[in-house]
This record gives C-alpha cells, sequence and structure tokens, in this order.
C-alpha cells in the first residue's frame, strides 16, 4: 500500500498523483496521511483505486468520484463526494452539509451523523447513513436511494422529484410534496441490500419510506403555497 | 337632436396602458403569472446613449483597411495553464440545450468556431453536437448541476461557475414541461413531460469564502488547466466582482438586465437588476482598486447588438463582449419571413417570445422535432459567423478612427454621453461638456 504525505506534497501532490497513474496500473491501493482537514482531497478520481484518507478532510473530499473507493477515517467537510458518479465513499465519522449533493452514481456511507442538505438534488446515488440528517436533507432529490438509520431534521424531501427515502428514526417535518409511502416487497429488498452493501446493522422491517406525491411536477396556481 | 356638448377625446391612462390592462385581464384568467423569454423590454439607458469623438487635432487616426487594429484576446490566464485565446472579443453566451433545440446549439458552435471565438453550454448538460462543432467550449456550471459530469467538465476549454445572470439576479429557473423531451429528460435525470425547476443557490457552497473552496476543487479535478469563470447578474457589481475576484476568478462574465433568459417571470426580468450600461464601471473600478484590471477578465453581456456597443464596452473597460438574444436573432430567431406563423400564436416578428412553450417557428427555442428540423446548423452556423466578423470589423473602424491599434486601447476618454443619465452610469462627459454627473460639479 502506497502512502502519501498531505503535509509534505500538499493536496496538488496528492490529487496530480492519484490522477496521473497509468490505465490499468497495479498501484491500486493507497493511504493519504497528516490530512489536517484539507479542501479537496482525493477528488476527480477516475480509476479503481482503493484511497483510505487517514484523518479529517475538509470541504469536497472524493468529488466526483469514479470508480474510486474513498474511505475517510474521521469527520468529513461540505459537500463530500458531491456529483459522484460511481464508486463508494465511506466516511467513518460524521458529514457536514450536503454531502452527496447532486451525486449521479455510486455509494455513499456516511457511518456517523450528517448535517443539513444531505443528498441535495440527488441524480441517482445510493446514500446511507448511520446517523440522523439534518434539515432539507433530499431536498429537490431527483432519483437514488438515501437511507437513514437515525431521525430527520425538518423539510425532508422538500421539492422532492423520484428519489426514494428510507428513515427509521423519526421525521421531524416533511418538505413540501414530500409523503409518507407504502413500503412494499421490493422497497424491503433494496433497502436490505443497501444496508448490506453499507454493512449497516439494521432491520429494514423499522424502516419508513417517504417519496414524492407529484403535486408539483406541473405548476398549478392552487398549489402556489407549497413553492 | 344631437347632443351639442362638447366631450374631450378619449383618452387611455399612462398608468393603465393598453399592455398593463392586457395583463391583468390575462392574469385574471389564468392565475399564473406571465412567463417569457429574453431580456427586459422596458427603454433603459444603454449603448445608443453614448457617442465616440473619433480622431482630431488632438488624436491622429489609423488608417483603415491599411493599418493593423487587433482584435484577439486572451481570457483565463490568472491562474489556468491553457488560457482561451480568441480572435475576436465577442463570445457566444451560455444558453442550454432544452431551451435550445440541438440544431441551435451545433450552429453556434459552428458560427462561433468560424470566427474564432467560444461559445457555452447552459443548463441541462454539453452535448456531443456542441463540444463537436466547438472548437472553444466554456462549459457552465450551475446550481442545478443537470447533466453536470466530470468527464464533461475535462473536455470543456473552460468553466464558467453560474451565480447569476442579468435577466433575473437572485433567480433560478423553470423549463416548462412540454420542453422536456426523452434526450433532455434523460441527461437531467428527470421524467419527461415535468417543469424542471433550476435552484437559484449553488447546492454544495454559500457565499464567496465557500466558493473560492469550490474553485480550488474545480481547478483540482481538471489540473488546474481550465480557466474559471464566475458569471453574476448586474445587481452590486462593485462587491460581485470584488468578491469573485477574491473567490480567485481567472474571468468574470458581468450581465445586464437586457440580458436574456429561456424562460422567466415577466416581473422578474423587467424589475429586478440593473441595466447593462450601470454594471461596467463600478465593475471595472473593483478590478482597478484590486490591481486586477486586465489580469481578471471581464465579460460583458446584456444587449449587445452591433459593433459599437461592442467598442463601447470596451472602451468603458470590457475586455471582451458575450452575445445571446443577438446570436439567435442571427440564426433566424423573430424573423419577418415567418410572420405568418407568429400570427398563429398570437404575436409578431419581433416580439414572440414565448420561448417557454417550445412552438418556436424559426426552429430554435423548441425540442419539437418537426420545428427543430427547420434550422440548417451549417447555414445557421453560417450566419452567426458572418454576423460576428460584421460586429468584429464594426468595432475595429471605430477604434482606428480613435487611433487605437487594438480594441483594447479604447477607453473612456473617447466618450462622450447624450443623456445625463447616461453620463452617470458609464462615467464619461455629457456630451459639449466636462461634466461627469457625481464626479464634478463644473
Amino acid at each position: 500500500m502506497a502512502e502519501l504525505d498531505l503535509k509534505d506534497i500538499g493536496v496538488r501532490g496528492v490529487n496530480s498523483t492519484l490522477h496521473n497513474l497509468p490505465e490499468g496500473t497495479n498501484e491500486v491501493d493507497w493511504v493519504i496521511n497528516n490530512t489536517n482537514g484539507q479542501h479537496a482531497i482525493a477528488c476527480g478520481l477516475d480509476a479503481p483505486l482503493n484511497v483510505v484518507v487517514n484523518g479529517h478532510a475538509g470541504f469536497y473530499c472524493g468529488g466526483m468520484n469514479q470508480h474510486a473507493e474513498i474511505i475517510i477515517k474521521g469527520h468529513a467537510g461540505v459537500g463530500t463526494a458531491e456529483n459522484m458518479m460511481s464508486g463508494m465513499v465511506r466516511v467513518t465519522g460524521n458529514a457536514s452539509e450536503s454531502a452527496g449533493a447532486t451525486a449521479h452514481g455510486g455509494l455513499l456511507v456516511i457511518e456517523g451523523d450528517a448535517s443539513s442538505r444531505c443528498g441535495i438534488s440527488m441524480k441517482g446515488v445510493d446514500i446511507v447513513v448511520g446517523g440522523s440528517v439534518g434539515h432539507m436533507s433530499a431536498f429537490m432529490a431527483q432519483s437514488g436511494h438515501l437511507v437513514v438509520c437515525g431521525d430527520a431534521g425538518d423539510a425532508l424531501g422538500d421539492s422532492i422529484y423520484e428519489a426514494i427515502l428510507f428513515v427509521r428514526g423519526k421525521v421531524k417535518s416533511l418538505g413540501a410534496d414530500c409523503i409518507e409511502k407504502e413500503m412494499r416487497p421490493e422497497h424491503l429488498a433494496k433497502l436490505k441490500e443497501l444496508l448490506e452493501l453499507a454493512e449497516m446493522d439494521a432491520d429494514p422491517s423499522e424502516f419508513k419510506r417517504y417519496g414524492s406525491a407529484r403535486k408539483l411536477y406541473n405548476f398549478d396556481i392552487d398549489n402556489v403555497d407549497a413553492y | 337632436m344631437a347632443d351639442k356638448t362638447p366631450h374631450t377625446l378619449p383618452r387611455k391612462s399612462a398608468t393603465f396602458d393598453d399592455y398593463t390592462m392586457s395583463e391583468i385581464r390575462r392574469a385574471a384568467a389564468t392565475g399564473i403569472y406571465d412567463i417569457r423569454g429574453g431580456g427586459a423590454k422596458r427603454k433603459v439607458p444603454n449603448f445608443d446613449d453614448l457617442l465616440f469623438l473619433g480622431a482630431s487635432m488632438s488624436r491622429y487616426p489609423l488608417e483603415g483597411y491599411r493599418e493593423a487594429c487587433g482584435t484577439n484576446v486572451t481570457l483565463g490566464d490568472r491562474f489556468a495553464s491553457k488560457p482561451i485565446e480568441l480572435d475576436i472579443p465577442i463570445t457566444i453566451a451560455g444558453m442550454s440545450f432544452g431551451s435550445l433545440s440541438a440544431q441551435a446549439k451545433e450552429a453556434l458552435g459552428r458560427g462561433a468556431s468560424i470566427a474564432g471565438t467560444s461559445t457555452t453550454t447552459g443548463d441541462g448538460g454539453m452535448t456531443p453536437e456542441e463540444r463537436g462543432q466547438s472548437k472553444m467550449l466554456v462549459y457552465q456550471y450551475l446550481p442545478s448541476r443537470y447533466g453536470m459530469n466530470p468527464d464533461d467538465l475535462r473536455k470543456a476549454d473552460a468553466i464558467e461557475i453560474v451565480v447569476g445572470q442579468g435577466a433575473k439576479p437572485g433567480g433560478g429557473g423553470m423549463l416548462l414541461g412540454q420542453k422536456i423531451s426523452e434526450r433532455v429528460a434523460e441527461m437531467r435525470d428527470l421524467p419527461m413531460g415535468i417543469d424542471q425547476r433550476s435552484a437559484c443557490r449553488h447546492p454544495d457552497w454559500t457565499g464567496p469564502d465557500d466558493l473560492e473552496i469550490k474553485i480550488q476543487e474545480l481547478r483540482e479535478i481538471t489540473n488546474w488547466e481550465k480557466p474559471i469563470y464566475i458569471k453574476i447578474g448586474g445587481a452590486r457589481p462593485y462587491y460581485d466582482t470584488a468578491l469573485s475576484i477574491k473567490a480567485g476568478a481567472d474571468v468574470i462574465v458581468l450581465d445586464g438586465m437586457q440580458g436574456g433568459t429561456a424562460a422567466t417571470q415577466e416581473v422578474f426580468i423587467e424589475h429586478v437588476g440593473m441595466p447593462t450600461l450601470a454594471c461596467i464601471r463600478p465593475a471595472v473600478q473593483a478590478l482597478q482598486d484590486m490591481d486586477m484590471h486586465r489580469k481578471v477578465q471581464l465579460i460583458v453581456s446584456g444587449g449587445i447588438r452591433n459593433g459599437a456597443d461592442v467598442a463601447k464596452a470596451l472602451a468603458l473597460g470590457a475586455d471582451a463582449v458575450s452575445i445571446g438574444t443577438a446570436a439567435l436573432i442571427a440564426l433566424g430567431d423573430n424573423d419577418p419571413a415567418l410572420e405568418a406563423e407568429y400570427n398563429k400564436l398570437g404575436t409578431t416578428a419581433g416580439a414572440y417570445d414565448d420561448w417557454q412553450e417550445g412552438l418556436d417557428p424559426a426552429g430554435i427555442s423548441t425540442q419539437d422535432p418537426e420545428l427543430s428540423k427547420r434550422l440548417d446548423p451549417v447555414a445557421g452556423g453560417r450566419r452567426l459567423a458572418n454576423y460576428l466578423k460584421v460586429m468584429a470589423l464594426e468595432a475595429q473602424t471605430i477604434a482606428r478612427a480613435c487611433g487605437k491599434s487594438h480594441v483594447h486601447n479604447l477607453e473612456p476618454e473617447d466618450l462622450v454621453s447624450l443623456t445625463i443619465e447616461a453620463a452617470a452610469m458609464a462615467q464619461v462627459p455629457l456630451a459639449g461638456t466636462d461634466w461627469i454627473p457625481g464626479k464634478n460639479m463644473s
């Protein structure tokens, strides 16, 4: 396993090393040390690498990830795995605001809590949070799944499109056009699959499903209070 | 016996004019605000209120067609390792595939490439047609992030972070369901036929301090090669420019209220934001105060129509301009040849602005396959290239007359104003005086 010392080579040195590996390289296992909460660590990766970020990360760690599996051993700042396309990002601690924002694919696992706007405008990513999520999570969520093993804050799923939300604990309030929906067998199966992928020990039968009422899909003046 | 009492002539109210009353009736009948495309239609102080002085006893003109007058511009050399080099200081503004047909986007790319300039994507991502036909393509990074992916980011020649636009500073967008074709829906990860709301704020940063970090991320992902533009609507140009510089922009795009939109509320277009003319000098002042004028380039947009407008914007301190509405007109938008079809839509050539409905007879602001086919991207591209070249020639003509060997050598001292309002906004003297309102009392 190769090691990169961020204190020595900086964020640019770390990222350029990981970006410039030859296609099909055997050097797929990397550890980044002395992270010190720096921003944009291991963003823009585009290869099937296994990267351990050994410490806390700042904003946008794992941003726009493609193919790589990134484990952040610590807490993560704003926009972790934002716009991820594929691969996996795991945070062993808590994540700040907008985790998984606009992400199109892959799996984001947050073992602790996630702050507000988790999964905002998500476009196909699967997000599993071991703890709770803050307010306005899954705001304008388009597609993909958000699994919350703890509680959800205010306005969950506000203006949601076709994303599917599973919450085990309490939901403080639902946002505009977000409703509780029937948990059918196919949903339970998907939830079970996601919990297993995320290595979360939780019983799928304890979750409720939330999604779009689809009443705001086309403008109607009689729904104006909800816009 | 007829009444001989004299009557006054029927008189309509200046306050409740015909348009205002028609809008009240429309709102009462439909229960929805008016949505349309384009920019502000109201009369505002603009470039027509300025004149160039030309050469005289104290200025030496250059010989037209004989002595060189450069028009090239470099954009983004503050931090990017691969800045953009353009032959002319006129770029094509961001307009989305979705609001425009694929043929229109391709035509814009073709025209810009022939003329040696760049075009820009829009909300909805990058199409292969546009990338393939655009020698220089700027990739917009918008709050919705529709179609946003790192592969396209790396294919771009520059990245434009959209904070706002002149037609609606502070507003998001809405692409109505009738324009959401299967292809548009797929690119945006949303179902067909639903209204697609574009957020007004970015989902993962708030304020200039965060934006500085976001720019760092974008630079890291693209290996510090691409110029990063920040596009702002004309609202508080001094502070927005200063904060954009602080956030690390290579280029600032400043869009005044005459700048177009694909679809926004009429009340927003006409009542929020400032005229382009009023935005330039405060922005240039911010650049100068931070010793960044000509180091961070300024692109001005919003109602640019001809080479005189280009020359005036440059003289006031811009490095380049950008056109959107004018480019669509060059492609064939609002062409009187289509008058009969505009009449069927309840409008007339020159006034058609219901771009959100997707029924454009010119095949430009539509996703209807039959209408879209009406626009030949090759012929459209040629028209746009012709128009761009004419604008550049006109700007050169004026610059030579002012004795400048490059259009960037034009300066405020070459200008006077016809009105007090424009003199105050542009900070040039009222014609025939040395009075600059707000600057001196003589």
